[in-house]
């Protein structure tokens, strides 16, 4: 064949291996080959699975040519963010303290994907443990922006993101905790779904924050993330926090697009003020091109997000520091013995092992989170942000009563420069402003490319947040704003994209942090 | 609100298991009192005679049927241990020896 393979949606791949007009084995090799061509300049993936991914290709290929009845994305490949526990494949969460660690386990959501035939093309990069914004915290360096090399790829699943961007895979797994998929979405030009909390199991995902965390889609097209998002989701035995009711058709709502009489409400707080210009521009025509689509437009106001930022910058750190005490130097991962001290103690080892094992962001949220909890303060911090946390769940209560769904730029700019917030961490976490409230909440958001920024040229997203359960409405509506921007652009917005040099050494920094 | 200083800091990383170097602490001292000083805002907001949340959802409690069912081998659960030893993970000293 002499089509691109790399360049087809998952749906249309799909569609030619049902038909049987192209091999997954062909599909998965194209997808590999255009790893080894741009990802020394990416830098998407931490591992790559060429065996694994092609023997589950010609396995499929196999039971198709046997007349075997398969999953609709049977052969289609996937890479999956390495939070995600994979047996047999290396998962280390971007982080020192678990190099080189293999899992024993498959994740829930990896069984189903491993279910459906879907082989595994690697696992990506992401800000250590799902810290950050711009993979810059991850150990093994960053990720690069497919738009221009310099700049962040979003975080934390800036790997996932950026191979979808690069056409190294159709679709990715990401991981959301306060917008490590929406954020990386925008910022790259592609699609990322946060699903209702206890949509998707969390069983194997290594967890930052429990009560926030939630895995999802990272695609090209809206349609794309629904028939993935489909796979994965729906009720785990597993994950005591899972749903245990049907996943509402997703793909149906995705092909359908329909907005007719839908109320649109646009959060007051999250647009304006602290928005780049270009990014509330294209926000502005999104809306318009909704509106023309028999979309009614409300305005609606959520006082308490003002404080959204702060709370989660408590309630995430308080859980993170808890959950990242497992990483202990006894059972997996890295063991050091501390210098200078001759048969060191267990808890010398872990205070030592720590020390060398995570990297600093790590280390800040995980004392501040101790902070948080210490008695004394519990009060203060960790119970104040749970009150916020209400006050905010009650917002959303109200404007859904208003509004079908609500509508926000994704992230406040484009994607900024490798370095430009690296050392002043408030300034990286208000990246997040616009994504955090819906994972305080637990309701699902979706990111859709509303364009490029007229300042910079640089891609700009559209946030869609829907009630909790109602995930199909990020579909319909994302869908028909896909549909209506690409016929305005003539085309995706990926195809303007800059073609990526044949190989070649990586453009901008490869810092590897403290390494 | 009172300030973090080096002692309070080289405390909390000492609970959670870090042994940060005193470069490590220095920095850190500052980059929190920044950040506490953002997050310190929840106490501003309206929440008198507001219910804590600690989760998106209700919480049930979920059990499974009481049946044997395949877990990990022991090969598979020492697979990732720094050190093992009869089958067992391997530990450093857990007491002080006088």
């Amino acid at each position: 064949m002499t089509t691109d393979l790399t360049r087809s949606t998952a749906a249309a791949l799909a569609d030619l291996l049902t038909q049987g007009s192209i091999s997954a084995r062909e599909v998965a090799q194209a997808h590999l080959d255009r790893t080894a061509e741009v990802d020394t300049a990416v830098h998407s993936y931490l591992h790559v699975d060429t065996e694994g991914a092609l023997s589950t290709a010609d396995d499929v290929d196999r039971r198709r040519a046997a007349g075997e009845s398969l999953h609709a994305l049977a052969g289609v490949p996937i890479a999956v963010k390495d939070v995600i526990a994979t047996r047999g494949l290396p998962t280390t969460c971007g982080s020192r303290i678990l190099r080189g660690w293999v899992p024993p386990y498959d994740a829930t959501l990896v069984t189903r994907l491993r279910t459906a035939g879907m082989p595994i093309l690697g696992k990506t990069n992401m800000d250590e443990f799902a810290m950050g914004s711009s993979t810059e915290h991850s150990a093994y360096g960053p990720s690069h922006n497919p738009w221009d090399l310099d700049r962040i790829p979003g975080g934390s699943g800036g790997g996932s993101s950026s191979a979808v961007a690069s056409f190294q895979a159709p679709l990715a797994i990401g991981t959301d905790t306060g917008g490590s998929i929406r954020q990386p979405a925008a910022v790259t030009g592609t699609v990322g779904t946060k699903p209702t909390y206890g949509g998707v199991s969390r069983y194997g995902l290594v967890a930052l924050a429990s009560s926030l965390d939630q895995a999802g889609p990272c695609t090209r097209t809206v349609l794309d993330a629904a028939l993935l998002h489909e796979v994965i989701g729906g009720h785990d035995p597993m994950d005591s926090t899972s749903i245990d009711a049907p996943v509402p058709p997703l793909v149906e709502a995705a092909r359908r697009a329909d907005v007719s009489g839908l109320r649109i409400g646009i959060v007051r707080e999250l647009t304006g003020e602290g928005f780049q210009a270009g990014v509330r521009t294209r926000f502005e025509q999104a809306v318009q091109h909704l509106v023309d689509a028999g979309a009614e437009v409300v305005e609606v106001s959520c006082p308490s997000f003002t404080y959204a930022l702060a709370a989660y910058y408590l309630i995430l750190p308080s859980e993170a520091s808890s959950n990242l005490a497992k990483f202990d130097a006894m059972r997996y991962g890295l063991r050091v013995a501390p210098s200078g001290i001759s048969d060191p103690s267990a808890e010398q080892v872990m205070a030592a092992t720590r020390d060398a094992g995570f990297g600093d962001e790590v280390k800040r949220r995980i004392i501040l989170g101790t902070y948080a909890l210490s008695s004394g303060y519990y009060d203060a911090y960790y119970g104040s942000a749970q009150k916020v946390r209400r006050l905010i769940a009650d917002d959303f209560t109200r404007a859904f009563e208003a509004a079908d769904v609500l509508v926000s730029p994704t992230a406040p700019t484009t994607a900024f420069r490798f370095g430009d917030k690296l050392d002043d961490p408030m300034a990286m976490y208000l990246n997040d402003i616009a994504t955090i409230p819906a994972n305080l909440a637990g309701i699902p958001g979706i990111s859709v490319p509303s364009g490029l920024a007229d300042e910079d040229g640089l891609p700009a997203g559209f946030q869609i947040l829907a009630p909790a359960m109602h995930d199909d409405r990020l579909y319909a509506v994302g869908a028909a704003l896909e549909a209506r921007l690409t016929a305005a652009w003539g085309g995706a917005m990926l195809d303007r994209a800059p073609a990526l040099a044949g190989t070649g050494a990586a453009v901008g920094p490869t810092r590897t942090k403290e390494a | 609100m009172a300030d973090l200083t080096r002692t309070d800091v080289a405390h909390l990383a000492a609970l959670a298991r870090i042994d940060l170097s005193d470069a490590e602490l220095d920095r850190m001292v500052g980059e929190l009192a920044v950040i506490l000083d953002a997050v310190a805002t929840v106490q501003q907001a309206p929440i008198a005679d507001v219910e804590p949340m600690s989760h998106p959802m209700p919480i049930v409690n979920v059990t499974r049927p009481d049946v044997v069912r395949p877990s990990l081998s022991p090969e598979d659960a020492l697979a990732g241990a720094p050190e093992a030893e009869q089958q067992r993970f391997s530990v450093p000293r857990i007491l002080d020896e006088d």
